[in-house]
């Protein structure tokens, strides 16, 4: 089901098949080219598999955006130990709702990219990790996994190829820690979500001590697209270093918030005007955040001549991230966006060590003392020292994601928090009430 | 400790989908998936599942007051939560928690005296771009209004 219109200005390639009468089955599938760049790739070599991901300049898409292509070559394909393919459907990053509308519409396209990474590194199982609020997800991938077993394109010798591969669904029950890399695979093999020390990374160490490839479900999703058109079409899509389209959700105050397939590179201004139908109630806009709320916070000056990708983003010192686009109008409280941020972080911290676990904690605190009118001005530096000495400290990085929204938030919006010091709550609340709701 | 045939099906399921001797993967879907049918992890839950993974019931323990999924005391027959993190926070979330708190007369983890409904204040459930999303139990609320809040909570009480 789609839960928003989609958009003219939509670059369609992994949502090609949304829309379509039973999208998520498997005669769906097999009659809009599915499995077919499964089939292709079986008849190439891995070096091959791998290196048209590598053309393709497909980066992962839960968050770092390291490229696809060179993770998978760091897989010892020749190791005598079984290899394992992990997706991450953890998805929990604040902003973020892709991964869902993805498995949703189109489960069989995740387990083909699935299939082809196997094929890659020479790995016959895979888990896919989806968190436990997501149940009905769980019990569409099931069926569509039972689908494909049924006709052969899983399980032994698939579809005359001599591969064989296993594909489950494993369910986490509330977690956000356990969407990080290491933590999830603690929580795979039914333990803590507590991180592991890298290196070894999982490409060489993984699930169960064994070599893995991990990504983010948007990320595998992408992978037939690139073998069936190749992967100087995907590239073609994006910008330089960076191929194909984002997921983008757009969320906040816009008219018409969404999830939309946009190529990376789209500019920021025309798709918070054109896709996103402009700010809610012809307000002006405040703040955005480009990708989950782990990510620094630009102001609209700071948006002029944006573009959603990597190297944009990083020129303004944000980050894509994970595509959650957060739009914040002029009547927002960016104390109060900064308060409800840092109660999410200190809330989900593994707690495993000291400078996230008593970081966040305290900037909760303060930020919450702040916000209720009981603030004095040392405390603004205050917070952005305590933010500043967790930066690059922690032992992952839910540190730095707690960190460095609230940096940019104190830095670029140090006004509010001085217009909260006169010992009265909120001067923001007071604004007029938002539309809608 | 027996439970239905489906969920005897899921947990044999879920003991083969692991490479042999790591059986110890299926104690967190084995919980969440007992808790819908057992209404908590129950004591027994827990002794139940540590035999059949193979590890001792205090390992279950350390591992599931990690997850806040999973509850050692009964929820309401309706688990109501509301997302209040920062996309849904843009579209009144909070108020429509505090609404929620004041119609039922409970707070955050709380159930109602007739045991029928429950509420918790949750983070990010995955529904940013359809804010504000409320969860009941599984099922997805999304644009959720204040008077369909109303609704949604009184219909929970008279369904059957
Ligand atoms: C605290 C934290 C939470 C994360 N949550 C997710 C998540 O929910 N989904 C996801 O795909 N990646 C998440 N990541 C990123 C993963 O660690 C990892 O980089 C990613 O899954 C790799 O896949 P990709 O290269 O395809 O993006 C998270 C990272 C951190 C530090
Ligand atoms: S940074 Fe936070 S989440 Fe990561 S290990 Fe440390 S305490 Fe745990
Ligand atoms: S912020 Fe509420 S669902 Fe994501």
């Amino acid at each position: 089901m789609l839960y928003n219109e989609p958009s003219p200005l939509e670059t369609r390639v992994l949502t090609r098949r949304f829309g379509m009468p039973n999208s998520a089955s498997l005669d769906t599938y097999l009659a809009t080219d599915g499995y077919q760049a499964f089939v292709k790739a079986a008849a190439m070599k891995p070096e091959q598999i791998i290196e048209e991901v590598k053309v393709s300049n497909l980066r992962g898409r839960g968050g770092a955006g390291f490229p696809a292509g060179m993770k998978w070559s760091f897989v010892p394909r020749t190791s005598p130990k079984p290899k394992y393919i992990v997706v991450n459907a953890d998805e929990s990053e604040p902003g973020t709702c892709k991964d869902r509308v993805l498995m949703e519409n189109d489960p069989h396209q995740l387990i083909e990219g699935v299939l082809i990474a196997g094929l890659a590194v020479d790995a016959h199982a895979g888990y896919i990790y989806i968190r436990g609020e997501y149940r009905y997800l769980i019990e569409i991938m099931d069926r569509a996994i039972a689908e494909a077993y049924e006709k052969g394109w899983l399980g032994k010798n698939i579809r005359g190829t001599g591969f064989d591969f296993d594909l489950y669904t494993h369910t986490g029950a509330g977690a956000y820690e356990c969407g990080e890399e290491s933590a999830l695979l603690e929580s795979l093999e039914g333990k803590r979500g507590i991180p592991r020390i890298r290196p070894p990374f999982p490409a060489v160490v993984g699930a169960f001590q064994c070599p893995t490839v991990l990504n983010n479900v948007e990320t595998y999703c992408a992978v037939p697209a690139i073998l069936r058109d190749g992967g100087a079409a995907f590239a073609a899509l994006g910008v330089p270093k960076a191929g194909g389209t984002k997921m983008t959700c757009l969320t906040g105050h816009v008219n018409k918030p969404g999830v939309y397939e946009l190529r990376l590179g789209f500019p920021v201004k025309q798709m918070i005007e054109e896709v996103g139908g402009g700010i809610r109630g012809g307000k002006k806009l405040k703040a955005f955040i480009p990708g989950g709320s782990s990510c620094p916070v630009l102001t609209a000056e700071e948006c002029e001549g944006a573009t959603m990708d990597y190297d944009s983003m990083a020129q303004r010192k944000t980050m894509l991230g994970s595509g959650g686009v957060i739009i914040m109008d002029e009547d927002t409280c960016m104390v109060k966006a900064a308060l409800r941020i840092m109660r999410f972080y200190a809330h989900e911290s593994c707690g495993w060590c000291i400078p996230c676990r008593e970081g966040t904690t305290w900037l909760r605190k303060i930020l919450q003392r702040f916000h209720d009118g009981g603030g004095v001005r040392e405390d603004i530096g205050l917070i952005g020292d305590i933010a500043k000495n967790m930066l690059g400290r922690t032992f992952c990085p839910l540190g730095d994601a707690a960190a460095m929204p609230t940096i940019s938030i104190v830095e670029k919006f140090r006004q509010e928090f001085e217009d909260h010091l006169h010992g009265r709550p909120c001067p923001y609340e007071a604004a007029p009430a938002a539309v809608g709701v | 400790m027996t439970f239905s045939p489906q969920l005897e099906a899921r947990f044999d399921k879920l003991l083969k989908s692991y490479p042999p001797g790591r059986q110890r993967s299926a104690m967190i879907p084995m919980l969440l998936y007992g808790q819908d049918e057992v209404g908590c992890v129950s004591g027994e839950l827990i002794d139940e599942v540590a035999r059949r993974v193979g590890v001792t019931p205090l390992q279950v323990n350390e591992v599931l007051s990690y997850y806040s999924m999973l509850h050692r005391q009964p929820l309401g027959k309706y688990h109501v939560q509301i997302c209040t993190n920062i996309s849904c926070l843009l579209h009144d979330g909070d108020k429509l928690w505090e609404r929620a708190c004041r119609k039922l007369g409970i707070g955050h983890k709380q159930v109602t005296a007739d045991g029928c409904i429950s509420l918790e204040e949750v983070e990010c459930i995955g529904a940013c771009s359809w804010a504000p999303a409320v969860q009941v139990n599984y099922d997805f609320h999304h644009f959720v209004k204040p008077e369909e809040l109303d609704r949604l909570l009184d219909s929970l009480r008279e369904k059957p």
